[in-house]
């Protein structure tokens, strides 16, 4: 037994240097909810654990006792029993009491929770789609709306409100180093209110089974000073920039003709899909194909010639297209920043 | 006698469930390039010419996967616009059993791809090819002409007309001729 | 009917004394047992409680004995295939990026793994050894309702083997045990494959509701005179209780599953919002079902572990009525906590810190049973034996799973991870640390009470040894991956987040548990075939299961004891007292007073019969059939009703003239 509780918790601790610098744990929170949640978490763990090991040493004690159990099982003490019953008593009631002291803990906790987005004056609409993210920047002047995908800037600092829906089927959003998740259900609208303390970025991944790709659909929050953040919001507003180059141009006009036009955006431009990521300023954005490429010239070559190696079952067809077309596509994209 | 009843019920539902159940998300170019002349008739001087058929008609029209991704496809491209949930519009309508260029899957394919006169617009390059089977099969299965195994059925929406799956033959409406 | 003419060879309390009065109508009466000797009663019995020989006869048994070892066999075979659907999942998951599995196929595995591991081997494996060991421990001579009981068996397996041919045939589902719509409604789910989901879960709870129904009348209606409640085994009330949840959880799974395929099928709008439906629906019906579901596992194997510590502790369990009454309580309180497993959809927060009190609640009358199974262990050293030994494992795993569990209940707490490898972990401690090691531990406990034979103490050790360590290095793991971000039902993870490792070793575990059960297995055809011949009564156990011979015969006991203790066989060391009076060429029961059971009247207890076996394949074929029309309900009525006549057509006893 001894040698399992060493092994489990030297493996532990090996790890947790490794997994608790990730982008995406609860353990490394970067935000008041998420801080909140991993005091809640040790506290949870703290607790548990010495019950365990009041459990286990009672356990255990009988394994040590000098005397055999008796061999006339009916003959009992009943001394000896009235003895135990009192300890037995004790025990539920400091369960009892353990318990009640952990509901008010996770009534209070929920209650600090629930005030942090209470001034929050970005609104956010997430919207879960087979499987990436639409993203869009709420304003009361429509010139300033904004629609993008996957990755969601925020002014660090403060409190943002986003407002979760699904036009397809049921996701949840989860970004563990801020805050808690909430599902993404079709016919509802869920709020949840984020704050990143600090500029940074946190990866986050859906966290309801979706479908055939749940496991590659990614999102990241990039928290930055307000300032840049507002120079990057005017920025996403231009109209896509005009390529430059034979080679972007060419990519331009096959853009147009050949089916990427059908299904997504690029502003400025005639295409105006609205079911496939925005690709206004997609080489602005870090990723690709919902978190699961980071943005180069390769990997967009690589998602562009077959996506259904790289994301298989996803929405994105194989487009035949020869070596020139596929260069000058990228060559397009790639300067869209 | 268990085993028996087993194995029968293996055998009958391996035939339909095989061609039903698969989920391609590739080109299949082994199954050619659906390049084949399409004739809008039939008729033909000195008597009738064995009709083309593609193999890829054959593997998209009873499988459940391609019929729903055709309909998702039809949603997302805008057939609606004209043809407004297969009744017609603008455009004929999908599901009653007139078929101005031929009802099989061949034809509504060469629709799709090359245009027709009239408005019907070419998606040759602007669709996937076989995106473009899959819109067939879509399209075959409005007019009840699909296996009700493999039909697609009722989406989440409001509801325009009952369920592919439960749409009676067009031409016939239901009814042995 | 008459009352028994029930003689003692012990003083009777006097109320049973009168209860043996009254004659039946001489003609319709046989031989009675009474002052029969053993050896012509034993050929009496034998000849009339036989299952018939050939394949027929075999196919026609009523015995309950019979249908458990099937169930058993079958389940243990499902648990196989089970864990070779987990063994894959976790080559796939050992490293970042593998791409040794496809995610549709890892789709239909996780999904395979849920459905298989809880509705074709959890459910009906406690169920079974209800149905082996309940009329043994009540002391009768079949289940309640024996056509009934060898139905559900035949409606199980066609349940299990359509799922499992659907695998087979790359339809099966893809959309998660749980099948939340709309992925798995009409328009994300194409193909029959959430529609094979839908009909297996509606059969395979046809069948467990029968085997409820049969348990609940043999506890309540059939226990031996003397086993009034406060005497029933401990392992019995367990069973009883259970049956009570599933006959109030099956039925809201099955009117789930029965909307998703009207929706799929039909085209109704139940769970389309669109039309006035709503998703969320969907998800409150099947945790309705879903969290008792978890309790319907896991309260059997409490019932074991309390058959298992008296025997080996050498003392009655501590605490009887309060290990009781937390049995009725959790049975209770296991419907009011459905919420928690939906905190995340955003429901409103006051109602959900409701949730958190009921399911911290439930945590109570669990403390309770583990106090008083540790209080039973403190009278002195125990006798460690291989049953003991996965009892121990049990509260090992059981209580972290437990306290995992109160992590879970709390609100802000679930919503960190709710749906990661931490919630894998948790139900994984808690089903199997709850329920399979005490079943495994009941395995090598009962072995010898079914076959006749011990199983190997030796490979038992190395069993357990070896299942424990390979279970704790698979799942403790879990929880830390869980914290660190990583979902749960993902094919593959990028392997910039540092998860690679980490899932090495929860492969490495994984394949080391299979091991565990690989040994297993070898001891139970080892056992079978080599182990040493037990006796009747090879722990010195005290229930009435051991007092008669291993294997039972086919009529369970020569004559039927009366109970005076809760352990009878160490209250009467040297023979029990019997009651007498039943007759001999017909199968007749006993069934007492559901309180006090008094002797009550005497019973006829049904004859094999194929037509089970026709109705199960009638209700099949009109299941298979309806995954793909709705008007199979219709063509299907007609087999149904014709094997249903067959099966209840008068046979011309005295009873069926009144």
């Amino acid at each position: 037994m001894k040698r399992i509780l060493s092994m489990a918790f030297a493996s532990a601790g090996a790890l947790s240097l490794q997994g608790c610098a990730g982008l995406q744990s609860a353990l490394d929170p970067k935000g008041p909810a998420a801080s909140e949640l991993a005091w809640l978490i040790w506290f949870f763990t703290g607790l548990c654990a010495v019950v365990w090991v009041l459990v286990m040493i009672a356990l255990a004690a009988p394994l040590t006792m000098r005397s055999r159990a008796q061999a006339e099982p009916l003959a009992i003490d009943p001394g000896a029993d009235g003895r135990k019953l009192r300890v037995v008593m004790t025990a539920v009631g400091v369960t009892a009491v353990i318990l009640v002291g952990l509901t008010l803990l996770s009534f209070f906790a929920n209650r600090t929770l629930a005030a942090i987005g209470s001034d929050a004056a970005l609104t956010i609409r997430v919207t879960g789609h087979q499987w990436w993210w639409e993203v869009r920047y709420e304003n009361a002047m429509p010139s300033r709306i904004l629609t993008t995908a996957n990755e969601i800037h925020i002014p660090s600092g403060e409190p943002v409100r986003l407002l979760l829906t699904s036009t397809d089927v049921i996701h949840s959003f989860w970004i563990p180093s801020l805050s808690g998740k909430l599902d993404l259900i079709p016919g509802h609208t869920n709020v949840l209110d984020i704050k990143a303390d600090k500029p940074g970025v946190y990866r986050g991944q859906c966290a309801e089974f979706c479908g055939v790709q749940h496991a590659n659909m990614g999102t990241f929050i990039i928290a930055e000073p307000r300032a840049k953040f507002d120079t990057w919001w005017n920025d996403q507003l231009r109209p896509a920039a005009d390529p430059t180059g034979d080679e972007a141009k060419a990519g331009e006009d096959l853009f147009q003709r050949r089916p990427c036009v059908m299904c997504h955006r690029i502003g400025g431009t005639p295409a105006g899909g609205t079911v496939a990521p925005d690709l206004t300023h997609i080489a602005s954005r870090q990723t690709l194909a919902a978190g699961t490429l980071t943005m180069s010239r390769g990997n967009l070559a690589a998602w562009i010639a077959d996506p259904q190696s790289i994301k298989p079952g996803s929405h994105m067809p194989v487009v035949e297209l020869n070596g020139d077309e596929l260069n000058a596509i990228v060559a397009y994209l790639e300067g869209l920043k | 006698m268990r085993l028996g009843l087993a194995t029968l019920v293996c055998v009958t539902l391996a035939l339909g469930a095989c061609q039903r159940e698969e989920r391609d998300t590739r080109p299949q170019s082994s199954l050619g390039s659906g390049e084949q002349p399409t004739p809008v008739t039939t008729l033909e001087p000195g008597g009738q010419r064995p009709s083309p058929s593609d193999n890829k008609a054959a593997s998209f029209e009873a499988n459940a996967f391609h019929l729903s991704e055709g309909k998702r496809l039809f949603g997302w491209f805008n057939c609606s616009g004209c043809h407004a949930n297969g009744g017609g519009g603008m455009g004929p309508a999908l599901m009653d059993e007139k078929w101005i260029y031929g009802s099989s899957m061949e034809s509504i394919h060469a629709t799709i791809r090359d245009g027709r006169p009239n408005g019907m617009p070419s998606f040759r390059e602007k669709i996937p090819d076989d995106q473009i089977w899959e819109l067939a099969a879509f399209v075959r299965s409005l007019g009840g002409n699909a296996p009700s195994s493999a039909a697609p059925s009722r989406n989440d929406d409001m509801m325009t007309h009952p369920s592919e799956n439960r749409m009676p033959d067009a031409a016939t409406l239901g009814k042995s001729p | 009917m008459s009352s028994a003419d029930l003689t003692s060879e012990r003083d009777l309390p006097p109320e049973r004394e009168t209860s043996a009065k009254g004659d039946l109508a001489p003609e319709h009466d046989g031989p009675r047992d009474t002052g029969m000797d053993d050896a012509s009663l034993h050929r009496w019995l034998a000849r009339t409680w036989r299952t018939p020989p050939g394949i027929i006869g075999a196919l026609s048994s009523v015995d309950h004995k019979v249908i458990a070892r099937r169930y058993l066999i079958t389940a243990f075979v499902f648990l196989c295939l089970g864990g070779l659907n987990a063994v894959a999942m976790r080559i796939q998951l050992s490293g970042p990026q593998r791409g040794l599995i496809g995610p549709d196929l890892y789709n239909q595995l996780f999904t395979m793994h849920g459905v298989t591991m809880m509705f074709l081997f959890a459910v009906p494996i406690v169920q079974a050894t209800g149905i082996y060991l309940v009329p043994l421990m009540v002391g009768t001579r079949n289940i309640a309702f024996p056509r009934l009981n060898a139905f559900s068996y035949w409606v199980y397996l066609s349940g299990g083997a359509f799922a499992w041919i659907s695998f087979l045939l790359n339809m099966a589902p893809d959309v998660g045990w749980f099948a939340y719509v709309p992925l798995s409604g009409p328009e994300f789910g194409p193909g029959k494959r959430a529609d094979v989901w839908a009909q297996m879960i509606t059969y395979t709870e046809v069948s467990s509701l029968a085997v409820a129904v049969a348990t609940i009348v043999t506890v309540l209606k059939q226990r031996a005179p003397g086993m009034s409640l406060d005497k029933i085994p401990l392992y019995v009330w367990a069973l009883l209780v259970t049956s009570f949840v599933v006959l109030f959880a099956m039925p809201a799974v099955m009117i789930t599953s029965t909307f998703l395929i009207l929706d799929r099928l039909v085209g109704t709008h139940i769970f389309n919002p669109a039309e006035g439906g709503d998703a969320l629906l969907f998800q409150h019906l099947f945790w309705f079902f879903g969290h008792p579901e978890v309790y319907i596992i896991f309260l059997p194997a409490t019932g074991m572990v309390s058959a298992i510590i008296p025997v080996f502790a050498r003392r009655p369990v501590f605490g009887y009525l309060g290990l009781v009454l937390s049995l009725i309580a959790v049975g209770f309180l296991s419907f009011g906590l459905w919420v928690h497993h939906m905190f995340a959809t955003g429901l409103p927060k006051l109602g959900a810190s409701f949730f958190t009190a009921s399911s911290m609640m439930i945590a109570i009358p669990n403390g309770v049973q583990i106090f008083c199974w540790l209080a039973s262990l403190w009278d002195g050293r125990p006798v460690i034996r291989t049953p003991l030994l996965f009892v121990f494992g049990f509260f090992f795993i059981f209580v972290i799973g437990g306290l995992s569990g109160v992590m879970l209940a709390s609100v802000p707490l679930d919503l960190q991870v709710h749906d990661t490898y931490f919630v894998v972990a948790h139900f994984h401690y808690v089903l199997i640390g709850g329920s399979v090691f005490p079943l495994l531990g009941a395995t090598y406990f009962w072995f010898p009470k079914i076959t006749g034979r011990m199983m190997s103490e030796r490979l038992g050790r190395w069993h357990f040894w070896l299942a424990f360590i390979g279970f704790n290095a698979a799942f403790f793991p879990m929880h830390l991956v869980g914290l660190w971000g990583m979902p749960r039902r993902v094919y593959t993870y990028p392997a910039e987040l540092g998860w690679g490792n980490i899932n090495l070793l929860i492969s490495a575990g994984a394949v080391l548990f299979f091991l565990s059960f690989v040994l297993f297995a070898f001891n139970l055809v080892h056992g079978v075939l080599r182990g040493v011949p037990a006796g009747d009564n090879p722990w010195d156990a005290g229930t009435l299961e051991w007092a008669t011979s291993s294997p039972p015969p086919s009529y369970n006991f020569t004559r039927i004891p009366v109970v005076t203790n809760v352990e009878p066989l160490w209250a009467e060391r040297g023979t029990l007292p019997v009651a007498t009076g039943l007759r001999v060429d017909a199968r007749e029961l006993l069934i007492s007073t559901v309180a006090e059971a008094h002797p009550d009247i005497r019973e006829k207890s049904a004859t094999p019969s194929i037509w089970p076996l026709l109705a199960a394949i009638a209700v099949g074929g009109t299941f298979l059939y309806s995954i793909f029309t709705p008007w199979a309900i219709v063509w299907g009525a007609a087999p149904i009703a014709i094997t249903l006549i067959g099966w209840f057509w008068p046979k011309g006893d005295p009873e069926d003239e009144e």
